[in-house]
């Protein structure tokens, strides 16, 4: 039994050491007026994985997201050092950060459905890019609709506000607005807070399937969630990288630290 | 057994005895309702008493034609008084459309500046000095109205009075912006931030962000803070009756002068014979006022109403 386990872990890692680095992060630390939330952090994600992240509150998941689409900007006192390649680039050397934020969806903590119809919530990354005619959005709308599980549910009433659906669809049109840019990589903060049980094993298929054609960085604290879908997991502690491994390894007990063998097992945290 | 009864089930009927919390509750609930009544019931007394004053008038000498129709307020006229109040509801309207012409771009300006880009200590100031304008008495503006804006108004544009809806309109723009600023950032300070970090995530750009996501969320607020400032233009006098030039007259341009509903009422209600037709006038100049404000009021809640279901 654990042979098989080891084998098949080993199998995991060396189809995903095979894929190209997508973000390569060096040495990265990231504060806040002073305050370090993320301490010299390097890990490198790859093409078509889901990167799981797990760790208690304060560990620096989310400062790491925000440092990926340049969040950074736009918060007063945050500070973000090292380097953070994407596709070959680093992020931090983009003259137009909007152009580069369009290429990475993000889906946040909280479901937010855009004050305005389901319709316009998916069409407006859409609309921001300058496509305009209706003939051209409506095939978007739906394709992302669809990729995100809510179509069935929404298509009869794409003109009803899209803040007034249930929590777990509202989570699933942030995900198909995500989508809509056409990102290549997709990042998600804990999506599944303020989801039902039911939702969120719908959005994990979901994730599933979106694999196929770009990246996801699933930041999560739920262990198990980690487990499901990611295909290499990082474990993040008080603002520090404790390890990266594939994740079948890291539930198997293959670990190089104790406090990540203590958190998987769910002995803290 | 029966001794042992009454140690197990609690004494209810010593529980439920009303404390001084209970009295304290009840005194207060009666208290807001009171408040809350007597608040109804002065607008009430207030519309009543304008309506029984003007009363008289409206059925008798009130001439529905020549009120809203005639130019000609000749009240004190001795043989043939009119009350042809056309000139001073044009009056009152011009000024207040150019006020919220000036007013509108400003405050809003403002109000986005300070809610979307400002941090810190800038926007702190800001706020503070924001507050601090609106405070300014409305006879200081009328003032700054008649000794600096009419002799810059003949200076730059080679008029002969600059006592008229230019510079009435201006003053009471800047009279107006401030607090529609106030309210107008308010509306927007209101607008979650997962909205902004949402629609910035897809890559648009903060003006962007604000004017695809932030202004119409803020919407309801915005409509609110500009039908603030147009009540406001409606119901101010001092500064118009100081700046507007106070002459009856239908306006052709903005550098005529203009007479305001408030302000005609301000100059004469102290010299007509209280019972006189012209003090009745008055009054129903009063009603008139008291209705357009009902009015605006009414449209704007409405508007905030069927923004909401919609």
């Amino acid at each position: 039994m654990v042979e098989a386990d080891r084998s098949s872990a080993a199998e995991t890692d060396e189809v995903v050491s095979t894929a190209p680095v997508k973000v390569d992060v060096r040495n990265l630390t990231i504060s806040y007026s002073g305050k370090t939330a993320l301490r010299d952090v390097t890990l490198d994600i790859r093409q078509n994985e889901i990167f799981g992240i797990i760790g208690p509150a304060n560990s620096g998941k989310t400062s790491f997201l925000r440092a990926l689409n340049r969040m950074d900007l736009f918060i007063p006192g945050m500070k973000v050092d090292g380097s953070i390649v994407l596709d070959g680039r680093e992020v931090r050397k983009w003259r137009n950060v909007y152009a580069l934020r369009r290429r990475i969806g993000v889906v946040f903590p909280l479901p937010v459905g855009l004050p305005m119809s389901v319709y316009d919530n998916v069409a407006l990354a859409p609309r921001l890019a300058g496509i305009k005619k209706r003939a051209r959005l409506d095939p978007i709308v739906e394709r992302c609709l669809q990729r995100a599980a809510l179509w069935d549910e929404v298509k009869d009433r794409l003109d009803s506000l899209g803040s007034l659906l249930s929590g777990g669809q509202q989570q699933r049109l942030t995900i198909a607005r995500a989508l809509s840019q056409e990102p290549d990589l997709l990042l998600l903060d804990e999506f599944s807070i303020a989801v039902d049980p039911v939702t969120t094993m719908r959005i994990e298929e979901v994730l599933k399937e979106l694999k196929q054609e770009l990246t996801i960085v699933l930041v999560t604290n739920l262990v198990q969630q980690a487990r499901r879908l990611a295909d290499r997991t990082a474990f993040f502690l008080t603002g520090e990288l404790v390890e990266v491994a594939a994740t079948s390894a890291l539930f198997s007990g293959e670990v190089n630290d104790e406090r990540t063998r203590a958190y998987v097992e769910g002995r803290f945290g | 057994m029966s001794r042992v009864t009454p140690a197990s089930i609690p004494d209810t009927q010593v529980m439920d005895r009303r404390n001084l919390d209970w009295y304290v509750d009840k005194a207060v609930q009666v208290l807001v309702f009171v408040g809350g009544v007597s608040a109804i019931l002065f607008i009430i007394g207030i519309f009543v008493f304008i309506t029984k004053e003007g009363f008289g008038f409206l059925t008798t000498t009130f001439d529905a034609q020549e009120f809203f129709t005639s130019p000609r307020w000749r009240p004190t006229s001795e043989h043939n008084p009119t009350y042809g109040a056309l000139a001073l509801i044009v009056g009152t309207a011009s000024v207040t459309g150019l006020a919220m012409l000036v007013a509108v771009p400003f405050s809003l300006g403002a109000a986005i500046y300070i809610g979307e880009f400002a941090t810190g200590k800038t926007r702190e100031a800001l706020k503070v000095l924001v507050e601090l304008l609106a405070a300014i008495p409305s006879v200081v503006w009328g003032f700054i109205g008649l000794s600096m804006m009419n002799p810059l108004i003949i200076k730059l544009f080679n008029v002969p009075v600059g006592l008229n809806v230019l510079n009435a309109g201006v003053i009471l723009g800047l009279m107006a912006a401030p607090i529609m600023t106030t309210i107008a950032e308010d509306s927007l300070k209101a607008v979650p931030d997962g909205y902004r970090e949402a629609a910035e995530a897809l890559g648009a750009t903060r003006w962007q962000v604000i004017f695809k996501v932030v202004l119409p969320a803020a919407k309801n607020g915005l409509v609110a803070a500009v039908l603030l400032g147009v009540g406001r233009g409606f119901g101010e006098t001092m500064a118009v009756l100081m700046a507007s030039g106070h002459s009856i007259n239908l306006p052709t341009s903005i550098f005529d002068s203009v007479r305001a509903l408030t302000a005609t009422i301000a100059a004469e209600l102290g010299e007509t014979a209280v019972g006189s037709d012209h003090y009745r006038a008055l009054f129903t100049l009063g009603i008139f006022l008291f209705l357009i404000t009902f009015l605006i009021n009414l449209t704007a809640d409405l508007v905030v109403r069927g923004i909401r279901k919609k």
